[in-house]
């Protein structure tokens, strides 16, 4: 066997039962070869012909990525190349409006994954992001009338340039970590949404990401803006072939949640295990504001994510809920923030870990609370499965509270597969398979209950997926 | 299906002889109750008949009908109509009750009959419902997880419910007594005078006390001591020991 099939064959056997791993062929419109390079951020932003404030802001972002260090804490991402990805892949050109008009191939893809067939059932609106751009694009006709935005961050720099420089990278700056300055530099795609004081939207908004070529890098940046007392949930899910090479995917999402506002962002992360998944996440939150953020994050050879919470006015609340499963040769390394710099804010971060054939999880956590911020209270609960002894589970949390009349609490839990429970399960007849994956699910259930119906019976499944061939 | 027979079964459990060579042949619709001192290998003979992999099977050989089940999987026995209820049921987080015992009756179904197509949740909640107020559960158990938060005599009821439902052949039932209140001894041995008559199903019924037995008919009582079966009569022998206790006996 040439060395090729066997790297192939390795790659799809670190995860066989990975179903999204399949590859379309396509013609791309418009692809940067390898590299990154200040040319490069200026053929990025001619393509999309952008005002001269966003290539500047481009420019000064890969200057502070130069002048970073790579993070040495996390996940081991010595093996990235910088020099080996593609940056920027723009796919062949339909319409973005109608489904009709997406070029055929882009359009199988997207149905194979389920992606037209969500919408029509339970979506107010739906993105599809093939390589760097958005695709695809609908929003219900009566969210649109009543001042309701849903667009590809590309567009809306176009279409709303005052709202877009109001808000874009006040959440995140660049110099954040070297990868929000990446994607500050080489951003593309995305969602931008806004949502009108007191407009509700009851069903969710969804955005699908696909990587398809091989060494490709993703960099999409998506900005929320929920007005007062508004209300909106956003669903985001990925997927990507298995290649024996790596990908990058490395997104900012900033969310700014204003007075009486509630946010909830939930996202189903299942690139395929050859994609480093490294991806800032933080939301503004104001006076009496809710956010809420729901991060599975099942795929990937390496996550590092942390979304976060600024809680900046009194009776703001942040809730981050987070499940993540690493298999062989996976490392989840999530977790969250709350920083409370404000009196009567609150916090809730519940993580759960389920790490198995080898497979690492870590939770890595902070909770500051400033001085003068009184009456702040923050409850973490980190709970770890370990489905063999070859897997492992760490626990980095971090407190900073510089006030007497934080009511903080933390818990954390490492637990085993039992054997007693395997037995009973199987003594009315399930499999050990079937035993072990109902096991899996119940211990995932208090995140998974979080989900809309649809993506709980999706992550069931998954873990079911998962789950198959396990033997005690 | 008719029999189940243990032949010279010997089981140890940490390398430690639990159970020595004990026959016992349990026809279908019969009822064996075995007695015991404490330590004396009861709930070992169960586990190791249900197959719990922490038993090993040192000798003999466990036959249900005409299959040698000896080294069969667990779920294997299950699916052939085997049913422990057990002493000490194990909690089960984010598994509701409801959920878990349709998927065990799924799963039991397509053994016993290809035919039969999988009872859908809207379908089975009928079923759940009935049943748990046979056995004296609110229906909100249903939605709970299994077993958690449970107490005891409530642990003992969905033991009752799930053996109702996956309508055995043979149950083996460990203390399903012990620790519940007087309705709830009512229930239990209606249940299991219905299951004989009805499902024709034969049963092996590990207890202590008096106040279940007097409600049951058993086709034989049986003594356990040191691991071995040393003697066996009828209800008889039950009161004897229940009034005397074992010592009286020179076991």
């Amino acid at each position: 066997m040439n060395p090729l099939d066997t790297a192939r064959q390795k790659a799809s056997s670190i995860r066989s039962e990975y179903e999204y791993g399949f590859r379309t062929q396509t013609d791309n419109a418009y692809e940067l070869p390898e590299g990154l390079s200040t040319k490069v951020v200026h053929d990025i932003s001619g393509r999309k012909k952008e005002p001269e404030w966003m290539l500047e802001f481009r420019l000064k972002a890969l200057e502070i990525f130069y002048s970073k260090q790579m993070p040495a804490w996390g996940a081991d991402l010595s093996s990235i190349d910088f020099d080996r990805i593609h940056y920027y892949i723009e796919p062949k050109e339909g319409g973005t409006q109608k489904w009709e008009d997406v070029p055929v191939e882009i359009k199988d893809t997207f149905e194979k994954l389920g992606i037209p067939q969500a919408e029509r059932s339970f979506l107010a609106g739906t993105g599809a992001q093939f390589e760097s751009e958005v695709v695809y694009h609908s929003l219900h006709e009566d969210l649109k009338a009543q001042g309701v935005i849903f667009e590809s961050t590309d567009i809306a720099l176009q279409k709303y340039p005052q709202m877009f420089k109001e808000y874009f990278g006040t959440v995140i700056p660049s110099a954040d970590n070297k990868f929000s300055a990446l994607n500050s530099a080489v951003w593309s795609g995305g969602s931008f949404i806004y949502i009108p004081k007191g407009v509700q939207v009851t069903l969710p908004l969804q955005a699908y990401f696909r990587i398809n070529a091989e060494r490709m890098g993703q960099f999409e940046r998506t900005l929320i803006i929920a007005d007062e007392g508004s209300s909106v949930h956003y669903i985001e899910g990925c997927t990507a072939p298995t290649y024996s090479s790596d990908s990058l995917h490395s997104a900012v999402v900033e969310v700014v949640v204003k007075r009486g506002a509630k946010v909830q962002y939930t996202t189903i992360q299942n690139w395929s295990n050859n994609v480093y998944n490294l991806v800032t996440k933080r939301a503004l939150v104001y006076g009496n504001g809710e956010m809420c953020w729901l991060d599975c994050n099942l795929g990937s050879k390496a996550t590092m994510k942390y979304p976060s919470v600024v809680l900046k006015e009194s009776g703001a609340k942040g809730e981050m809920y987070s499940l993540a499963l690493a298999g062989k040769g996976q490392h989840q390394d999530a977790g969250a923030k709350a920083i409370h710099l404000a009196p009567n804010t609150s916090s809730t971060i519940m993580a759960r870990s389920i790490s198995k054939q080898g497979g690492r999880s870590s939770y890595r956590g902070l909770v500051k609370v400033v001085k003068g911020a009184k009456n702040v209270k923050s409850r973490v609960v980190c709970d770890a499965l370990l489905v063999d002894p070859s897997s492992r589970s760490d626990t980095y949390p971090t407190m900073d509270i510089q006030e007497q009349t934080a009511s903080i609490a933390h818990e954390a839990s490492v637990s085993n597969i039992r054997q007693d429970q395997l037995f009973y399960l199987m003594s009315r007849g399930l499999s050990n398979d079937e035993a072990a994956s109902l096991l899996v699910n119940g211990f995932a259930y208090p995140i998974a209950k979080r989900l809309p119906m649809e993506y709980a019976l999706e992550l069931h499944r998954l873990i079911e997926i998962e789950m198959e061939g396990f033997t005690a | 299906m008719d029999t189940l027979v243990l032949k010279n079964l010997s089981v140890s459990v940490d390398k430690t002889s639990i159970v020595n060579g004990v026959d016992l042949v349990i026809p279908r619709g019969e009822l064996h109750v075995l007695m015991g001192p404490n330590g004396s290998g009861k709930s070992t003979l169960l586990n190791a008949i249900m197959g719990n992999p922490l038993t090993v099977v040192t000798d003999g050989s466990i036959v249900l009908g005409d299959d040698d089940i000896t080294t069969s999987p667990t779920e294997d026995r299950a699916r052939k109509g085997l049913f422990l209820a057990f002493q000490y049921p194990p909690d089960i987080a984010g598994v509701t009750l409801g959920n878990f015992v349709r998927l065990a009756k799924n799963a039991q179904l397509q053994v016993r009959d290809s035919d039969a197509k999988p009872i859908s949740p809207a379908e089975f909640v009928k079923t759940m419902n009935t049943t748990s107020r046979r056995v004296g559960l609110a229906n909100t158990f249903i939605g709970r997880s299994v077993n958690e938060g449970f107490s005891g005599g409530e642990k003992k009821r969905s033991e009752l419910l799930q053996m109702i439902i996956l309508q055995p052949h043979f149950a083996l039932l460990d203390e399903i007594d012990s620790g519940v209140d007087v309705d709830a001894l009512t229930v239990i041995a209606d249940v299991l005078n219905e299951l004989r008559a009805t499902s024709n199903c034969g049963i092996l019924l590990v207890t202590h006390q008096g106040a279940l037995l007097d409600k049951l008919e058993p086709t034989a009582v049986h003594v356990m001591s040191k691991g071995c079966i040393v003697k066996t009569g009828n209800k008889e022998l039950a009161k004897e020991i229940l009034a005397s206790g074992y010592e009286s006996m020179a076991l």
